[in-house]
């Protein structure tokens, strides 16, 4: 091709942004596919929560003192929590810090796609995630012989519980990715999922801490997280009042200071 | 120069169907043209703690043209482009993009106005492919990104994640991701740093096509070939101001020289006394000789030199007829000292 014909055929100016939703799509989209494709993501979000979730069914290695239903039924809304927690904060802060180092926010900020549709598009790959993750999780469980003890409303209070747990992993993830240097938040998130996985009442119950600490864990997303599911699946409880308001309390403190104190570069 | 924005538009990328949009498109764009310009800056200030990176900067970049920005590392070219992008507060001063405050605006332009930062800020586990066709969908009347990849040379590339790739393919991918949407006007920080002279080319081919498309490019750069090639209009910024525009012929003006080498020493004032009135003639560096009029060379000229050397037994090597180049306006305004 000679250089005057490439002049000549390139198309005229035609600009316009496409609609929102589309645009968000294609966003999460794009989020989902890098997160797949790299193995550590993989491995905190699934792999992780579902190994966890047979090793300590199949035998008592945590000491829960019980057969293998009562365990596995433990098990079940803790892996689950563990899956927001993993997907939501670690994964998210992670991927959000690194891309904020590489300039990647910076770069989406002169695209059509506006930080508001960003944040929906991130919004829309975890909560993505997390149902592919609640599939694969709830399947294992049924496998290894769970039986959820709930009543009829109990999945509509597990997508509550989700969903507020989600808003406040999120708001702490973007916190701390858009403050921090990439690899300081790597360390913290990281750090974070082990403290959280260890004091979430996720493997350990936390009937096991010492009286006085029950109630400063009860007030952590994650505690609060596995309470509320360990009771409406385990207990056949109601309405999880109180674990939903530490959820709302940490997701308007989080999201609140994320959206003043993020720095896209 | 080459004409602007015309009528009978090229092939579609999508189909048939919306050849008739184009046009109609494009004549949109010609009388909204004529309100504003592409850029207009006005007494820019920028400062960093208390160096101004940017010290009462004004330029204006003309629609459905090419402008290049010159400069010295350092001169501000990079912030007074990334204010343009709306991306940092002027500390004092006007810009307008299209007509428009690029902060408060900023909804309204972002789909206007393509970005090619100069740290690309591409993920880098994505694949060209897939990362163009997510661009894309941003868009509504968007470039077909096959057809863009072939373009630039990045067929071969298309699925290799951009990590992998050259930095040469990197820069043209996010080349192409500045203009799939198909902007009015585009941003370019030095899109061909660290190019091999193919995909320099390819580069070149790509912003001589948007301008007769009727695009409006900005691009900093430091290689004066390319503004002299490119530009219609030339800026060159030193220090946060602007030191001088205008077109490169207008930079460079009429002005011709003849250069030669002979041994050191020669007695220039000597040979100026042979030449016509009207002629400047120097040694820089040592053995290297310039002989500059404010006009084009003629033949007594050339005639006038090399008897004055056959006089005096000098044989000059390497004769060469020549005009002024950017590149010798540009060191005459920022001077030749290197900048940290």
């Amino acid at each position: 091709m000679s250089q005057m014909a490439d002049v000549a055929e390139w198309p005229a100016p035609d600009p316009g942004a496409a609609p929102m939703a589309k645009m968000i799509i294609a966003q999460a989209g794009l989020e989902a596919r890098t997160l797949l494709r790299n193995g550590e993501q993989l491995l905190l979000t699934l792999i992780i929560p579902v190994l966890l979730l047979t090793a300590f069914s199949v035998d008592d290695l945590v000491k829960l003192g019980s057969g293998p239903r009562a365990r596995v039924d433990f098990l079940v809304p803790g892996v689950i929590a563990l899956a927001v927690l993993s997907t939501a904060f670690t994964s998210q802060a992670i991927a959000t810090g690194f891309e904020r180092r590489y300039g990647v926010l910076k770069r989406l900020g002169s695209t059509p796609l506006s930080r508001g549709g960003l944040i929906g598009a991130k919004t829309v790959t975890v909560v993505a995630i997390e149902a592919a993750q609640a599939l694969i999780l709830l399947g294992v469980g049924l496998a290894l012989g769970w039986r959820p003890h709930a009543g009829a409303a109990a999945a509509l209070w597990v997508v509550l519980l989700v969903l507020a747990g989600t808003a406040a992993f999120s708001g702490l993830a973007l916190l701390l990715a858009g403050t921090m240097r990439a690899e300081a938040t790597l360390a913290v998130a990281n750090l974070v999922y082990l403290l959280l996985l260890g004091a979430g009442g996720i493997i350990f119950p936390l009937a096991k801490f010492p009286a006085a600490a029950r109630p400063v864990l009860t007030l952590l997303p994650s505690g609060a997280l596995s309470d509320g599911l360990h009771a409406v699946l385990q207990h056949a409880a109601g309405l999880p009042a109180r674990d939903l308001a530490v959820l709302a309390v940490w997701a308007a403190i989080g999201i609140a200071l994320a959206a003043r104190l993020f720095r896209w570069e | 120069m080459a004409a602007r924005g015309s009528g009978g538009r090229p092939p579609d990328q999508h189909g048939q169907g919306q050849q008739s949009s184009h046009v109609a498109a494009a004549s949109t764009l010609a009388s909204v043209s004529e309100t504003a310009a592409a850029v207009e800056i006005c007494d820019l200030v920028k400062r960093y703690g208390h160096t101004a990176a940017v010290d009462g900067l004004s330029l204006r970049a003309r629609r459905a043209a090419v402008t290049a920005v010159l400069g010295p590392n350092g001169a501000g070219k990079t912030t007074t482009i990334e204010i343009c992008e709306g991306y940092r507060r002027p500390d004092a001063g006007t810009v307008k993009v299209l007509g428009l405050d690029p902060v408060s605006g900023a909804r309204a332009l972002r789909p206007r106005v393509g970005v090619m930062l100069q740290s690309g800020g591409i993920p880098p586990a994505v694949r060209p492919g897939e990362y163009l066709g997510v661009l894309a969908r941003f868009h509504a009347r968007p470039l077909d990104p096959a057809w863009l990849l072939d373009r630039l040379g990045l067929t071969g590339s298309a699925r290799t994640p951009v990590k992998r790739l050259s930095g040469g393919q990197q820069q043209r991918v996010s080349l192409a991701a500045a203009v799939i949407g198909r902007p009015e006007l585009v941003f370019l920080d030095e899109p061909t740093a660290g190019l091999d002279p193919q995909a320099r080319h390819a580069t070149w081919n790509l912003i001589a096509g948007l301008r007769t498309a009727g695009a409006s490019v900005i691009l900093t750069t430091h290689h004066m070939d390319e503004a002299e090639q490119l530009a219609d209009h030339v800026a060159i910024v030193d220090h946060g101001r602007l030191v001088a525009e205008g077109t490169p012929s207008e930079l460079t003006g009429t002005a011709g020289q003849v250069r030669f080498r002979a041994e050191a020493g020669l007695d220039v004032e000597a040979l100026l006394a042979a030449l016509p009135v009207g002629t400047a003639a120097k040694e820089s560096p040592a053995g290297h000789y310039l002989v500059e009029v404010h006009d084009r060379v003629d033949p007594r000229l050339v005639a006038a030199v090399t008897a004055w050397c056959a006089e005096h037994g000098v044989l000059a090597q390497e004769l060469r007829i020549e005009s002024r180049t950017l590149e010798d306006v540009f060191l005459e305004l920022t001077g030749r000292e290197l900048r940290s």
